[in-house]
């Protein structure tokens, strides 16, 4: 089993920022909009950005949520899928607002698959956009792709891409990893 | 993966403290889920189950539908009443019958206890007791430890009171070994014609005077009087039960501390709890009916995903 780093720390930190900056450019103030991070580890990425977003941008009065999928699957009963939920915290109604989904890794978009129904439970959102760190690129089953995009990679099916966080797992670091 | 240890839920005693962990856990998240403004999920799309009642119910079976309905199963409704059962057909030609008919699942009450074990072993469908005559009835005992841990935190050295009707109660046998099981002790109180002899077998303490019950317990979990169940006459009158082990307000006043009243349904009010006790606030009788949605969906939930496709 071999692994290389695709991103390091200071590699991390520069996307984060420029994602962070993208996002103001579209939604300014953030007055009609929602962020929400996929549990369980788009939870990580969404939080460094709602950092970067109060420090740098001085956005304070901003909705954020995180929303798990499990029970939205379409895998069910079809393999050895965590069955175990995670907590889902939306205390705000979606209704009318602009969502962003934050998610590490968009792989088959699936989860986002799940994602787009799991979240019409809080409401009709106006529109739903959606940010990852990486994008696997050639490996979708579904016609779903990222408004913003960190970096793109070319895995082949084999190829597993491991997302670490400081506060999770003891460094930033994102790693391509062959079985 | 964490998974259940068992293929049907067919009593308390056939679970382990871990999978009454996991229930919880899936609880939670459930219970979330029902709080929402679209409250229901598409889990079970695939899954079709059969509710079989061959004994009357209200809340259990509405609670039954209510918890499939919001994980998106199909289902179908039988009551014994209005079957073929009054025809002569035996209990597993019935539920064979409906199993060809391509259901994974089957809930069912029945008034002979051990009836869900023994279709459990004649049948292929995943199998949830709704109640077993006086044997056991788990989800029950699952929603009211749930939610003794709601209000009080954790079940762990919490002391249960169990009073009324022991000896007909399935409630009684399910909560008795839950509450056991997740380190609770437990006391069981009413008049001795309606203990059973032994009990004591079960690691629970015996008491026939309510007021040193509840001086002892955290909460009080008050059965009703079965009188459908009963035979033979166990107590003289209704109102001489009420006397001595009705839960009213002057008897919860004499107490130098507040204890959690619960009530697993119907309440003959008046008989063991009087009104103004059943609709106090620390009476979480409707709690627990909205807990055993929650808790039913878990179990429905974390049984369908061991069905093998």
């Amino acid at each position: 089993m071999g692994q290389r780093i695709l991103l390091n720390a200071v590699e991390i930190n520069i996307i984060l920022h420029r994602l962070a900056c993208q996002l103001v450019e579209n939604h300014t103030d953030f007055k009609n909009t929602v962020i929400i991070g996929i549990q369980p580890r788009g939870v990580f990425l969404a939080e460094r950005i709602i950092k970067i977003l109060r420090e740098e941008y001085n956005i304070t009065d901003l909705d954020y949520g995180h929303l798990d999928i499990t029970f939205y699957r379409d895998d069910f009963r079809r393999g050895d899928k965590p069955l175990e939920a995670n907590k889902t915290k939306i205390d705000f109604i979606v209704e009318d607002k602009k969502v962003v989904f934050i998610d590490d890794v968009l792989y088959t978009g699936r989860s986002i698959r799940a994602a787009l129904t799991a979240v019409q439970s809080f409401g009709r959102p106006a529109e739903i956009e959606l940010l990852s760190l990486i994008d696997r690129r050639f490996s979708r089953h579904l016609p779903i792709q990222p408004d913003y995009n960190g970096r793109q990679v070319d895995a082949i099916n084999e190829e597993k891409v491991i997302v670490n966080w400081k506060e999770n797992d003891g460094e930033d670091v994102v790693y391509l990893v062959s079985k | 993966m964490s998974e259940l240890s068992v293929n049907h839920l067919l009593g308390i005693k056939y679970l382990s403290k871990e999978d009454i962990e996991l229930i919880f856990k899936t609880a939670d998240h459930f219970k979330e889920v029902i709080n929402r403004p679209i409250k229901k999920v598409p889990s079970l799309r695939d899954i079709t189950i059969a509710n079989l009642f061959f004994e009357n119910s209200t809340r259990t079976r509405l609670s039954f539908e209510l918890a499939e309905k919001r994980l998106s199963a199909d289902i179908v409704n039988f009551s014994a009443a209005s079957s073929s059962v009054k025809k002569g057909e035996t209990l597993i030609d019935t539920v064979n019958n409906i199993l060809s008919m391509k259901v994974d699942m089957v809930v069912m009450r029945h008034p002979n206890p051990g009836a869900g074990i023994f279709l459990s072993r004649h049948v292929n469908a995943s199998i949830i007791n709704a109640g077993d005559g006086a044997h056991e009835h788990p989800t029950q005992a699952l929603l009211d430890t749930y939610s003794i841990r709601e209000r009080l935190g954790e079940v762990a050295g919490k002391k249960v009171v169990i009073v009324g009707d022991i000896l007909h109660s399935r409630v009684a046998l399910s909560n008795i070994f839950a509450l056991k099981l997740q380190g609770a002790e437990v006391k069981v109180c009413g008049p001795k014609t309606l203990l059973p002899k032994h009990i004591e077998s079960l690691g629970v303490s015996v008491e026939t005077d309510l007021k040193k019950a509840l001086e002892w317990c955290d909460v009080a979990n008050m059965l009703r009087v079965q009188n459908e169940r009963m035979d033979i006459s166990y107590f003289p009158s209704t109102r001489e039960y009420a006397q001595q082990f009705q839960l009213n307000k002057k008897i919860l006043e004499s107490l130098n501390k507040e204890i959690v009243v619960m009530h697993p349904g119907p309440i003959n009010r008046g008989v063991e709890i009087t009104s103004d006790v059943a609709d106090a606030e620390n009476a979480i009788i409707l709690d627990q009916v909205q807990n055993g949605v929650a808790v039913r969906m878990a179990v429905i939930y974390l049984l369908a995903s061991k069905i093998n496709r």
